[in-house]
């Protein structure tokens, strides 16, 4: 069999070693919970509780605003202290809920008492949206919003995320390991909802027990399929997992529905299985705690609004005094500087470096190696981006493919020359997106 | 705040690579090729390397200091540059004309642009032909074991005559410090090869192309021993593999860099079997490297998922 993959990419230490072995555990917060009510991509949704209200875990605290948005539910019972801004991963305040956790997690009462069999997918559908689930690869794109395409009934491939390609992290594998069966009937109901959609579970060949497990539980289903993809960077990447294991290209400019495709992160299943099954909103998801300066490297399942900074003690503090602290995986996740912030949907890892590989090194000047230009998973010149980001040339930047640019790093990563490229790219497509908004 | 950790953006991690040791690993890739040239030149050889390099290094260091500039000479790329301009010269070049020499290849070739990465020709092969211009006779008269007399290279094409292609691919003949020995050449280059410092597409383009070239309008035809004979001979090899492959003057996109190479081997051959030397290799690397930005220009890889820019075009004509 041919080995799946993608042209460029890269090979970063995978670390997972650390926290591979580490089963899931639950851990219940201490302090009080701070819930952002902007998780996603998309309009924040809109608080529909005020200070003084008294909150039930799985109650709903923001209501959706608009179609691309999603709803946030309480995660905690407990007295509603205040609605404020509140500093979240990204660096910026949002507007969050503050609870305090009155430690008895009474329940919302769930009074819908159907089964998935008897629903329709229009039904199910309604149910995700309830349930505020996102994606929780970190992008946080609101699943109704993937799971309704305009062409909902071309669609002929469900692909479950399984790679996890961002070295260190592993909450998708111990999901995998741990609770293969809820990913299947997740998938089921997902696909339930499709006319034709076949579904595809991609796993990294450096978790191949997981894919085993896997394809030993659906080895009698005829319509799911468990394929083992290369382990490199950005295998996960969206457009490089549809490429692997469909042959089928997408840019810039399409979704992966216009190549009949839905692409969903394994922990996104997990919460639209609990949405339509147990009729129950997404509250919670695991993180990783690892990294060097961390003592126990954990996997955790979080209340969403937990503090950061309790996650560590969780995971036995520091060994050593962190020099940076990253929310995420090491090439795409996002650099903490207060670890006074909330568990967000989107908080895949928490990983603590004792030393910053980025402060150690001092860029240079381009010596035109080419090393970005083979590692590009969107085939464009790097360098060349980088450059024309730096003199502002928008029109140039986007003839050159700039916009074909996914951000994961591999250029920055590769860069004999330790330039910023990835850092000066993203940038530009910052600003050339808001141009087109503006239009 | 209590505490404030490092932000910067993604990526967080960097590869082990660097310019320094990329610089490292081609002055290990020359070694063979310096050992052997000092092996069969003897002293001279040495000393004119050890000039060679020092000078180089001192003259950007210099030229750094006295600009007021960041000191790079710790990235190594003025010792490899140093190192091939000595590989480059007659073991007996006179000391004094080498380090005019290296102070054209920093300083004028490289610093004045802007320094490494900036200059637009390979500062040793500026250098080479700065001083084939100005020292001509002191550049093209070898000795080899005492008696001065033509290279192989220019005996073939003076007389058409192959001297041992054995002895051309040991070495054993005369010639710069650096290009007579093919096997010790081909060890550092398999080297840079295999540890993906080189990329194969311009050696192996600029070979291919040269031998079709030559085979088509060289005196010797097809004819193997005449083949091998410009294969082994002049500064071909040490070109192929260490110079045209210089990353900063040479394409960035994978279908530039061969049609680079192949562009070599014809003005390789052109300058080799219709110019008035013997040599060619580095007057048609130089002429390459000016022609790098519009190589670069018209080899633009297509993004993933994106339509071919020719087909674009086509599209767009017939649709409106």
């Amino acid at each position: 069999m041919a080995i799946l993959s993608f042209k460029g990419g890269v090979h970063p230490f995978d670390g997972k070693a650390l926290s591979k072995t580490e089963p899931i555990e639950d851990y219940l917060p201490k302090g009080e919970i701070v819930i952002p009510l902007s998780q996603h991509i998309g309009a924040p949704a809109s608080p529909i509780v005020k200070a003084g209200d008294r909150v039930l875990v799985n109650q709903k605290i923001g209501e959706a605003s608009g179609f691309i948005s999603a709803n946030i539910h309480s995660s905690v019972s407990g007295t509603v202290k205040k609605i404020e801004p509140r500093l979240v991963t990204g660096g910026n305040k949002v507007q969050s809920v503050v609870i305090e956790n009155d430690n008895l997690y009474e329940e919302c009462p769930v009074t819908d008492l159907r089964s998935p069999e008897d629903m329709t997918s229009e039904e199910k559908l309604e149910l995700v949206k309830e349930a505020g689930v996102v994606g929780m690869g970190g992008a946080g794109f609101p699943a109704h919003v993937k799971l309704s395409p305009k062409n909902k009934d071309d669609i002929e491939y469900i692909i479950v995320n399984g790679a996890e390609c961002e070295p260190y992290l592993t909450s998708d594998y111990r999901r995998m390991i741990e609770q293969p069966e809820y990913l299947i009937e997740g998938l089921r109901l997902v696909l339930s909802m499709f006319k034709k959609a076949k579904g595809i579970i991609a796993i990294e060949d450096n978790k191949t027990d997981a894919a085993r497990k896997i394809r030993e539980l659906v080895k009698n289903e005829t319509d799911i399929e468990v394929k083992v993809v290369y382990t490199k960077y950005p295998q996960g990447g969206e457009r490089a997992l549809i490429y692997a294991v469909t042959g089928r290209k997408v840019n810039s400019d399409m979704l992966p529905a216009d190549v009949n495709c839905i692409v969903h992160n394994v922990d996104t299943i997990f919460s639209i299985r609990r949405a339509i099954a147990e009729k129950k909103p997404l509250i919670d998801r695991i993180v990783t705690i690892t990294g060097d300066a961390v003592n126990k490297p954990k996997n955790l399942k979080v209340r969403i609004g937990t503090n950061m900074r309790e996650l560590i003690d969780a995971a036995g503090g520091f060994k050593s005094a962190p020099e940076k602290i990253i929310s995420g995986g090491p090439m795409m996740g996002i650099a903490v500087y207060d670890l006074n912030i909330p568990v967000s949907k989107g908080s895949s890892a928490l990983l603590c470096f004792t030393k910053d590989e980025v402060r150690a090194c001092e860029p240079g000047n381009c010596i035109n190696c080419g090393r970005c230009v083979s590692v590009c998973p969107g085939r464009v010149v790097p360098s060349r981006l980088a450059m024309l980001a730096e003199q502002g040339d928008k029109e140039a930047f986007e003839k050159n493919f700039g916009m074909e640019c996914c951000e994961c790093g591999c250029c920055s990563y590769i860069c004999p020359a330790k330039r910023n490229l990835t850092q000066a790219i993203k940038s530009m497509r910052k600003d050339i997106l808001a141009d087109r908004r503006k239009k | 705040m209590s505490e404030m950790y490092n932000v910067s953006s993604n990526p967080h991690v960097r590869a082990k690579d660097t310019t320094t040791g990329i610089m490292l690993s081609v002055i290990i890739g020359l070694l063979p090729a310096t050992i052997f040239g000092i092996y069969n030149f003897e002293y001279k050889a040495a000393i004119l390397v050890a000039v060679c390099v020092a000078g180089s290094v001192l003259f950007e260091g210099a030229y750094e200091f006295f600009m007021k500039q960041k000191l790079t000479v710790k990235d190594l790329s003025a010792a490899v540059t140093g190192l091939l301009i000595a590989l480059n010269l007659p073991y007996d070049f006179p000391i004094w004309m080498a380090l005019i020499g290296c102070g054209f290849a920093i300083i004028v070739a490289k610093q004045v642009f802007g320094g490494i990465g900036q200059n637009f020709m390979n500062p040793a092969l500026a250098a080479r032909c700065f001083l084939v211009l100005s020292f001509g006779t002191r550049m093209t008269v070898f000795t080899y074991d005492g008696i001065t007399g033509a290279t192989p290279l220019k005996q073939l094409k003076d007389t058409g005559a192959v001297e041992s292609l054995f002895d051309m691919f040991i070495g054993t003949t005369g010639g710069t410090i650096g290009e007579t020995s093919v096997i010790a050449i081909l060890i550092g280059g398999i080297f840079l090869l295999i540890k993906g410092v080189i990329d194969f597409r311009i050696p192996v383009s600029y070979i291919l192309s040269f031998l079709l070239f030559m085979g088509i309008f060289g005196e010797g035809g097809f004819s193997p021993e005449f083949l091998a004979a410009h294969l082994c001979g002049g500064g071909l090899m040490l070109g192929a593999f260490f110079m045209a492959t210089d990353y900063v003057t040479s394409p960035i996109t994978k279908a530039g860099r061969i049609v680079f190479g192949v562009l070599l081997g014809i003005l390789t051959g052109i300058f080799r079997v219709f110019g008035p030397n013997a040599e060619g290799v580095s007057f048609a690397i130089i002429f390459c490297n000016l022609l790098v930005p519009i190589i670069e220009k018209f080899t633009m890889p297509t993004a993933f998922g994106r339509k071919s820019r020719i087909f674009n075009i086509k599209k767009k004509e017939g649709g409106n």
